[in-house]
């Protein structure tokens, strides 16, 4: 394999790796500050302990997310140094406030893990969870800026490449910026509160019943279910930004050749070789709602543009993978919440358990192919319009060994992540806290 | 101040940050699993531990900012540096990522766990090692051009003495700012015995240091003639330097005022480590890349700035609550809290 082949697959891996964490990262803290808040509000133990323990199993993934961030962060420049040479005149002021967020986040951090008790007032505990709160929100929105702006660079003119014309707020304030950040944020907070609802169910399923658990459950599917809807709206918002700005990627995700009015959703099938779909059912008219939200609207077709610019389109099947979790993951907390209202006596039932427990590996999937599907989908462009991906990749070899002994550590760290959050769970259960805190159970 | 001489100004006092936090954190990092193998862990892992929790993760946000903000002032140095550091560079990654993780493995999940330990701290010497590479290939004379591109020597990096006499300086002085420090902080403590094990560390890692640090400028004349003959403008900044490394040497000895001694230790390092760099410019990487070579934009430049500006007052406020609930804090650095 050449280099370019080679890079693209360390990268991949790395983000790949990190956005597990990252994504974690972002999520967990509201719901540390949200189980805290309650907790101190309604005077309820069971609510802090909640948030003792998220927050302790949260410090690990940390450990890693931060770490790998380190690792892409300088991959970037390792792996496409021609790239970062470009993006760093246009787009360094995001990158460079994305290090003052993680500074904040982690600075607070020390400071809320350390000073559980040390307080008179409770409230001024929970207080230092804001700035964490603030911090990792705030870099994955000018970190997603960066690369909103590789999929629709504003902000300066590039002649024979040399650079001028720089407007840092304008490349940071790009078209792909609202919706890109807004959908990371809230499908982060989403997988965040259905893996944190898909951990509590586990131990619901295997008969662990005190009231702990329930109050768990039912405060993280109210999140979930929120940012599930959210994270729905603002899909559809991404989609019209799509038909606007990138129709080729959109076009690719949907096997849409011919421009053409009413246009229809492919949802499943496959494609043959010679670009005819099977087996798929098409939703008239769906498309042109998804993109200019009328039945009737125009929708680009891939045809129009020249075929070494097309994105590949096995997109196809990463795009309805993510949408189908998406629908899934509402599907499921807002049936909970419905039983909670209505038919209280079959919100614990096992099998309703059992759908939330899968929920939790399969929003971390659909985060990974949602990112596949948004960064394979605007290939062969490293920076839309200006760069191709093989012009910015480095001239250095080695890449290849590179890639074993990376490939090699995220399984060790994975691995590991794995192995001591189960036993720092399992060794200190909650009912073994409760009872040492003098809570009766 | 021009923008260029600005943003390199700014960057180097980062990195100085992140060498005394970072050498800290790297000593205490080996301290911890040195006691723990000498069986002597009772004695001096309360005070390392009680430094290290809350603050390990800030160390690395330091590096993090020194090379995002070079790629933003200097875009050139992503084009150069990140072409030829691939392997160096991501060597000192894996092993920042093994060290970083497996603190938080042993300490938040699996306490005392060997393996996790000796990892974490072998590291901890290891990183500052490799980190100091860069220092050596930024003198020049380790890459080679053909025709549009540049790679790194490797072969000749690994076999020349500055490299390695560099690579030595960067560990005895991570084992004698992190003994000071840590002593300081004993003292503090009223932790006699955990003071006095440090307090010798300190006293012998000087030795070797001050040593490694001759043998560094030894091979500097030989190997990097131009950066030599300008150190010769800055001679006062090392003399200086000298000066306070013998003062907090005294002052250790002596058993007295151990914070003024570690400031000293601090002063020491300022003035070589702000000769050293100033010494060095104009280059970024000599002879390809001078601080003047792809400065970032103007109207990027100002915007930086600002950022960076508005970025402090956020984080030197919460640096210093950080301080003052912990480090500063005399009932949590007894142990009370």
């Amino acid at each position: 394999m050449d280099t370019l082949m080679l890079s693209r697959i360390l990268t991949g891996l790395t983000l790949g790796f990190h956005i597990i964490y990252a994504t974690i990262g972002v999520g967990v803290p509201i719901m540390i500050m949200l189980s805290e808040w309650l907790g101190i509000k309604r005077n309820d133990v069971h609510y802090i302990l909640l948030a003792r323990r998220w927050a302790r199993g949260f410090v690990i993934t940390v450990a890693v997310g931060v770490v790998t961030g380190t690792i892409i962060g300088m991959q970037l420049s390792l792996l496409w140094p021609s790239f970062m040479k470009i993006a760093g005149q246009v787009i360094s002021l995001p990158l460079f406030l994305e290090t003052f967020a993680f500074f904040l986040e982690a600075i607070f951090l020390g400071i809320y893990l350390y000073t559980w008790d040390r307080f008179k007032k409770p409230i001024y505990h929970w207080l230092l969870i804001i700035p964490v709160v603030l911090g990792s929100s705030l870099s994955a929105t000018f970190i997603t800026m960066v690369n909103a702006f590789m999929n629709t660079p504003e902000g300066f003119t590039m002649q024979n490449g040399v650079i001028t014309d720089i407007e840092p707020l304008k490349a940071m304030f790009n078209p792909a910026t609202p919706t890109k950040v807004a959908h990371v944020l809230s499908s982060a907070y989403l997988t965040s509160a259905f893996v944190l609802a898909a951990i509590t169910a586990y131990y619901l399923l295997k008969g662990r019943n005190h009231e702990y658990y329930k109050k768990a459950l039912k405060l993280t599917l109210i999140v979930s279910f929120i940012f599930a809807i959210a994270t729905a709206l603002i899909g559809d918002l991404s989609g019209k930004f799509l038909a606007d700005y990138q129709p080729e990627k959109l076009a690719a995700a949907e096997w849409h050749f011919e421009t053409r009015k009413q246009a229809e959703l492919i949802v499943g099938g496959f494609l043959t070789d010679d670009l005819q779909i099977k087996n798929a059912i098409k939703l008239p008219m769906a498309l042109s709602i998804l993109a200019h939200g009328n039945p009737n609207a125009e929708v680009v077709g891939l045809n129009e543009f020249p075929k070494d610019l097309w994105p590949p389109l096995y997109v196809h099947y990463l795009f309805d993978l993510m949408v189908m979790i998406g629908v899934y993951l509402t599907l499921v907390s807002g049936l909970f919440l419905f039983f909670w209202k209505w038919k209280p006596q079959l919100m614990w039932k096992k099998w309703l358990m059992a759908l939330i427990i899968l929920g939790g590996p399969l929003s971390i999937v659909a985060i990974e192919v949602g990112w596949i599907f948004a960064e394979v989908g605007r290939q062969p462009w490293i920076l839309r319009g200006y760069m191709k991906t093989a012009e910015g990749v480095t001239t250095a070899t080695n890449v290849g060994t590179l890639l074993i002994v990376f490939a090699l550590l995220y399984v060790i760290l994975g691995t590991l992540t794995v192995y001591i959050l189960t036993r720092l769970f399992k060794k200190n259960t909650p009912e073994i806290e409760l009872e040492k805190r003098g809570i009766i159970l | 101040m021009s923008l260029e001489l600005l943003g390199i100004t700014v960057l180097w006092i980062f990195l100085y940050g992140y060498m005394i936090i970072g050498s800290i954190d790297f000593g205490a990092g080996f301290f911890s699993y040195y006691g723990k193998l000498r069986k002597k862990d009772h004695l001096i892992n309360g005070v390392i531990n009680r430094y290290l929790s809350p603050v390990w993760e800030v160390t690395n946000v330091f590096l993090v900012f020194f090379f995002v903000g070079l790629v933003g002032f200097f875009p050139d140095t992503a084009y150069f540096y990140g072409t030829v550091l691939l392997i160096p560079a991501s060597i000192a990654t894996i092993l920042l990522a093994i060290r970083g993780s497996f603190y938080a493995f042993a300490n938040y999940g699996a306490r005392d766990n060997q393996l996790f330990l000796f990892s974490y701290g072998v590291t901890g010497l290891l990183i500052p090692a490799s980190l100091s590479t860069v220092l050596v290939i930024s003198e020049g004379g380790f890459i080679t051009e053909l025709g549009d591109t540049i790679s790194l020597n490797m072969s000749a990096l690994l076999s020349s003495p500055l490299t390695w006499s560099v690579a030595l300086l960067a560990v005895f002085s991570v084992l004698f700012i992190s003994s000071a420090f840590l002593s300081y902080y004993a003292n503090k403590a009223e932790d006699l015995e955990a003071r006095e094990v440090l307090r010798k560390i300190a006293l012998f890692s000087s030795v070797p240091m001050m040593i490694s640090s001759f043998v560094m400028i030894f091979f500097l004349q030989r190997e990097s003639a131009w950066h030599f003959n300008q150190l010769y403008g800055y001679a006062w900044t090392f003399l200086l330097g000298l000066l306070a490394f013998l003062t907090a040497i005294y002052l250790l000895y002596r058993k007295e005022r151990f914070g003024i001694a570690f400031l000293m230790v601090m002063l020491q390092f300022a003035f070589a480590f702000f000769g050293y760099g100033a010494s060095h410019l104009p280059y970024l990487l000599y002879p390809y890349l001078t601080i003047y070579d792809g400065i970032v934009n103007q109207t990027m430049g100002t915007y930086l700035v600002i950022g960076f500006i508005a970025g402090l007052t956020l984080l030197i406020p919460s640096l210093i609550l950080l301080m003052r609930l912990f480090l500063f804090n005399v009932d949590y650095v007894k142990g009370n809290k």
